[in-house]
């Protein structure tokens, strides 16, 4: 327990004293792990949302597939970007391994799945309602994933958050194509691993805190700036 | 959610710092030493220069050189070093300083280590008690180091009981899972005395010549990879071998012990 109460007012002091590091790396998890949402929801949101309106022959195998990759083992994506990006290998004269864009590929790569698959499931029984209405009306494709889109907003918000909650938390993805730079590419997760291994583990609990508070933070904005959870809004 | 957006892009744009630097690999336990913290400041301010260190093990620093993947690697195993400059991946190798390592473990010493005369002596003792002992297991200078010690007492690890437990991770964690435990542990003196979590542990042996510790210097070979810092590699060696860093290496202290000793040949 002392530990517990000793990572509290670690990340008590932290927090109080504007700790120019903390929040340095805060800022940097914030970017990867922000930059990282968008993109994939903007490849997610379109994705799931055609994958629930449009029946093909292997729309059960892709559902299947997609499924099964939300549970990607970050520390294998991690390697596998490494590998694509090292100096050896096929993108490594774009020179970006051990830098926050490739933590950022990284992530994209772990939460897209997630977030279109929560997505696709939302948007199949919102489908079952608009169905009839959409098809009568004569829309094309395009204009039925926008409409989809808009009117399930709530639930791909959702989805959306499900993605960064993983974004932010992940550690041995990032650990790999990061390497975990003072200054560079060290983020909160990564820091947290690092002084866990320095045996500082009231710091660590610390970062772990602050790490939390910080998830909750951006859920609570986003809320905030798209207006869900309001009286008469749903 | 769109001035979310326009922020988000503008923090990205603005990430790019264009000071000379360059990436260097090195050893969990240089790193956990706290002697970078000393260094880098240093260099910074001598040679403008930013340092990144990709702190890993001797193992993975190795294949990072190879790929090319930083400019410069600071390590401790000899063996593989040589092996790593006779096959072209390093230009050569510049040995800088060292430390020693210690046996840790209970302070009650259930395999009586403490009056051993030689390390393989103490190894030999805890083999026979069947006393717990955590290896790194990972490939790193540290653990290669380990299982020399133990083929020099005639030992095959390959063929220990569960006493012997390799945990496959970096010094500070397999401290943690040692202290745990409260298992036998091979560590450098600088990560012990750097490590917070020390629970029941303390050194029981150390001294032995075998044990000495030398950390080298290698640049990456530009004739390998064309990109690296070859420039900014050139100078920190020179640095590294001077005498402002000699002065700091020697004088570099925790709670009163000196944990490096400078010996480039200058």
């Amino acid at each position: 327990m002392n530990d517990i109460w000793a990572g509290l007012s670690s990340a008590f002091w932290l927090v109080v004293t504007g700790d120019p590091d903390l929040i340095e790396i805060t800022l940097r998890s914030l970017q990867v792990s922000l930059t990282a949402l968008v993109i994939a929801s903007a490849i997610a949101l379109p994705f799931g949302t055609w994958l629930a309106i449009r029946r093909f022959r292997f729309r059960r195998t892709a559902i299947a597939v997609l499924n099964s990759l939300m549970g990607l083992p970050p520390v294998v994506v991690g390697l596998i970007v490494y590998l694509l990006l090292s100096r050896s290998g096929p993108f490594g004269v774009l020179g970006l391994l051990f830098t926050p864009t490739a933590m950022i590929i990284a992530q994209v790569i772990i939460i897209t799945p997630l977030i279109a698959s929560i997505t696709h499931q939302a948007m199949r029984d919102l489908w079952a309602e608009y169905h009839d209405l959409l098809i009568s009306l004569n829309t094309t494709p395009t204009r039925r994933i926008l409409t989809l889109i808009s009117d399930g907003r709530r639930a791909l918000l959702t989805a959306a958050l499900a993605g960064f909650g993983r974004a932010i938390g992940e550690v041995g993805a990032i650990m790999i194509v990061g390497g975990n730079i003072d200054h560079a590419t060290r983020v909160l997760t990564t820091s947290i691993a690092l002084e866990t291994g320095k045996g500082d583990f009231a710091l660590a609990l610390g970062l772990g805190f602050v790490l939390i508070a910080l998830a909750l933070t951006v859920n609570l904005i986003i809320h905030a700036l798209s207006r869900t959870e309001r009286e008469g809004r749903w | 959610m769109k001035s979310l957006i326009t922020a988000l892009v503008v923090a990205l744009g603005t990430t790019a710092v264009q000071a000379d630097t360059m990436k260097m690999a090195v050893t969990t336990s240089f790193n956990n030493s706290g002697l970078s913290d000393v260094l880098l400041p240093a260099i910074k301010e001598d040679l403008d220069l930013d340092v990144q260190l990709l702190i890993v093990g001797t193992g993975q620093a190795l294949r990072l050189g190879e790929a090319g993947d930083v400019d410069a690697i600071l390590v401790h195993s000899k063996k593989a070093e040589e092996a790593f400059v006779a096959d072209g991946y390093g230009t050569h190798r510049r040995e800088i300083m060292y430390n020693d390592f210690v046996l840790i473990g209970p302070s009650d010493d259930p395999a009586q280590i403490k009056d051993s005369e030689a390390a393989k002596d103490a190894l030999a003792r805890i083999e026979k008690a069947q006393a717990p002992f955590v290896s790194r297991g990972d490939d790193s200078g540290t653990h290669k180091k380990e299982l020399s010690l133990w083929a020099g007492a005639d030992l095959a690890p390959a063929t220990f009981d569960e006493w012997y437990k390799a945990v496959g991770a970096g010094m500070g964690a397999s401290l943690n899972t040692a202290a745990g435990m409260g298992a036998y542990i091979m560590s450098d003196r600088a990560s012990w005395l750097n490590f917070d979590n020390k629970a029941d542990l303390a050194i029981l042996f150390a001294g032995d010549p075998v044990l000495f510790n030398q950390y080298a210097y290698i640049p990456v070979n530009p004739e390998k990879h064309a990109h690296v810092n070859k420039d900014a590699a050139a100078q920190l060696e020179g640095w590294l071998v001077g005498d402002r860093a000699k002065g700091l290496i020697d004088s570099y202290t925790i709670n009163g012990e000196k944990l490096f000793t400078f010996n480039a040949q200058q």
